[in-house]
């Protein structure tokens, strides 16, 4: 269990707790997304359509300001005929906190003030801090608000995977046998599809007509049924081992039912090598939910997902033309690095033989 | 040996109930997506419902599916035939054939890079554990395991675009397309590949160079290293025992990399546009085009069998240690 030494141990390892900020912080940003986003989601500006990145400012004509951005102009380029946005600098707007901005849906409550965000109607001119998409909705409010999609499917996919993994591997272990034989087998079989052609293969089954949030849990199923695979194996491993224990067999000798002993003894006797593996599998969830929304099987609009947020930058001319489409990504990045970290540190901290590597 | 030789046998006749086994759940994916391939004309107003049955007639996808599976398997048993695509309506067997060229190479180039560049690094590593080159190494190795492949691929075509590069995309330039090999068409490659090999392999470099680092590590620890040092063995004949000995689990690695890099190449492919099986496999699924994938799927899943067995039989080769059971 999680003893005070385990606590000790990690906290020698930087890149451990480093990473446990960086959850916490991601989470906590997550929960209240729609409040620290500027702007509603899913409102579209047409007078911002590919808008670039706002700079913000602090000194305007030598004097200091605060934070504030400028108004823009759009200009035609005249050989390419692109629009062009320039900054108007004679339009100071100053970057204010808990302002009134579009509405928005909190948890059931309706909403409108922003933690921050500039005091100006959006149709005229607004705060892009990661730029704007082709409907002119603003990048950073949809990656934040992107995170609950990435963060918490990634999260009960785990927890899924964790559940079927945790129960056949017990009933491996425990039973032996034909049943032994049998799970180990089939594990086998499902390990022999790598795992991008499977999940593309899985996700293709989701009917394109369902709703967004029966997606979005198709996803999560798709996820823990190719996940649960090396819970199971860890999980037989050690209770092979618990199996032979001297507490087992005297439960098993009073006459405990097998189930009972399962789920009241071996199990949570492995309950801190459970939290090592599902940490280092949230990663590959994570990956797995961006990759899947990515090539447009995922999660659909106008519902929002790091990997679906990427989807937008998917050609070279797009690239060429609006690099701020892939900024998302990096969240993507720091997110799976952050659970990486912290997987890491949790295990040297538990399991310091290293008995939950294999995942 | 003949220990390992009917443990050999013994494998590849188990692999033949996993593939029977495996080509049953490839039907079942694929007969699970709604639709077949021919609901993709279904809203077309040019092709007439009557059309449209007697295609299926044709095409087989009115009979019921126990009888579709049993027949695609007895063509595979019998004649070797994997079934004819839809789209393409030709053998998908010639079809997969012809795309395996530039798959196979990539993915070999992949593994060569990794291998040169993880194992080298993370015997540097473990030697000097806990050194300022350690935690840089570690760091970005941490970071290569975390980073998507098609963000990768984006960020690195972004960098390359800024700077002026033109090689992006593909694998050759339209100069080169349908041109005869040369010198000038084979330079022109390989400034188009080292974008696609890096976004395919860094994940797994990162990965392998873990391994190497943890595993030499624990080696160094290891009571026979301390007996050779106190045998007055010079350092350098330590440190070649300590790699040789940590490089052997590596063997059953080798075994999962093929599949893992070859499945790797199909995101990669999609975004960089590259002439490998991914995007195939892709628009495939996308079409239902069903014999197709599955036969994809059950390559897929032969080449990881294949690749476990050459693993644990090199390892047992290798390791005298390792009995087999």
């Amino acid at each position: 269990m999680i003893s005070k030494r385990v606590i000790n141990q990690f906290k020698k390892h930087k890149l451990g707790v480093i990473g446990l900020w960086i959850v916490v912080g991601l989470y906590i940003i997550m929960i209240f997304s729609d409040f620290f986003a500027p702007y509603s989601y899913m409102t579209t500006h047409s007078n911002v359509t590919y808008a670039p990145p706002s700079k913000i400012h602090f000194f305007h004509d030598g004097k200091f300001m605060g934070p504030f951005v400028y108004g823009f102009k759009k200009e035609r380029d005249p050989v390419t005929f692109l629009l062009k946005f320039e900054e108007d600098r004679s339009k100071i707007y100053k970057i204010e906190l808990f302002v009134k901005g579009e509405e928005y849906n909190f948890y059931g409550l309706k909403a409108n003030i922003h933690f921050f965000g500039i005091k100006v109607d959006p149709q005229e001119t607004m705060i892009l801090l990661f730029g704007a998409d082709r409907f002119g909705r603003d990048i950073f409010s949809r990656t934040l608000v992107g995170s609950k999609v990435s963060l918490t499917a990634s999260l009960l996919g785990t927890a899924i995977s964790l559940l079927i993994g945790a129960i056949m591997g017990a009933i491996s272990g425990y039973y032996g046998g034909a049943i032994d034989v049998l799970i180990q087998r089939f594990i086998e079989v499902l390990s022999s599809f790598p795992r991008i052609p499977l999940w593309l293969a899985l996700s293709v089954i989701l009917p394109p007509n369902w709703p967004s949030t029966w997606v979005y849990f198709g996803i999560i199923v798709v996820l823990s049924l190719i996940g649960w695979t090396g819970v199971a194996r860890v999980v037989r491993g050690m209770t092979l081992s618990l199996k032979e224990k001297e507490f087992i067999v005297a439960a098993k000798v009073s006459g405990v039912k097998d189930m009972k002993i399962i789920t009241s003894h071996i199990l949570p006797n492995m309950s801190s090598y459970l939290i090592v593996v599902a940490t280092l599998s949230i990663p590959g969830m994570i990956l797995g939910e961006s990759t899947i929304s990515f090539l447009g099987l995922g999660i659909k609009e106008p519902m929002t997902s790091w990997g679906l947020l990427l989807k937008e930058a998917q050609s070279l001319t797009e690239i060429a033309v609006h690099p701020w489409l892939i900024i998302p990504g990096f969240f993507i990045m720091i997110s799976v690095l952050a659970f990486n970290f912290l997987g890491d540190g949790l295990r040297d901290a538990i399991d310091p033989y290293r008995t939950s590597e294999k995942v | 040996m003949s220990n390992l030789t009917s443990f050999i046998v013994r494998r590849l006749l188990i692999m033949i109930p996993t593939m029977f086994i495996i080509s049953i759940i490839c039907f079942v994916i694929t007969e699970l997506q709604p639709g077949d391939f021919l609901s993709q004309y279904l809203d077309n107003p040019r092709i007439s419902p009557e059309q449209i049955e007697a295609l299926r007639n044709e095409l087989g996808l009115d009979k019921p599916a126990h009888y579709r599976y049993f027949l695609w398997l007895k063509n595979i048993v019998t004649k070797f035939d994997f079934g004819y695509s839809f789209s393409y309506q030709r053998p998908v067997f010639d079809l997969i054939w012809e795309r395996m060229g530039w798959t196979i190479g990539i993915s070999l180039l992949t593994i060569l890079l990794q291998w040169l560049i993880a194992i080298p690094l993370g015997i540097f590593s473990a030697f000097n554990q806990y050194s300022f080159l350690d935690y840089m190494f570690s760091l970005i190795a941490f970071i290569g395991i975390s980073l998507p492949e098609f963000f990768l691929a984006l960020v690195l075509m972004f960098f390359a675009l800024n700077s002026g590069y033109m090689y992006i995309g593909g694998l050759f330039s339209p100069d080169f397309l349908g041109a005869p090999w040369s010198f000038a068409k084979f330079v022109d490659l390989l400034k188009h590949l080292w974008i696609p090999l890096i976004v395919i392999g860094v994940s797994g470099i990162g990965g392998l160079y873990r391994v190497m680092r943890a595993n030499l590590l624990d080696v160094i620890n290891a009571p026979f290293i301390t007996v050779l040092r106190a045998r007055g063995l010079n350092e350098s004949t330590v440190r070649k025992h300590a790699i040789k000995n940590a490089l052997n689990p590596l063997v059953s690695i080798a075994g999962m990399e093929l599949p893992n890099v070859f499945s790797g190449t199909i995101i990669a492919s999609i975004v960089l546009n590259l002439p490998t099986i991914g995007p195939f496999f892709y628009n495939a699924l996308l079409n239902h085009d069903q014999y197709l994938v599955m036969s994809f799927l059950m390559l897929i899943a032969f080449i990881t069998q294949v690749g476990n067995l050459l693993a644990d039989i090199s390892l047992a080769l290798l390791d005298p240690r390792i009995r087999i059971a």
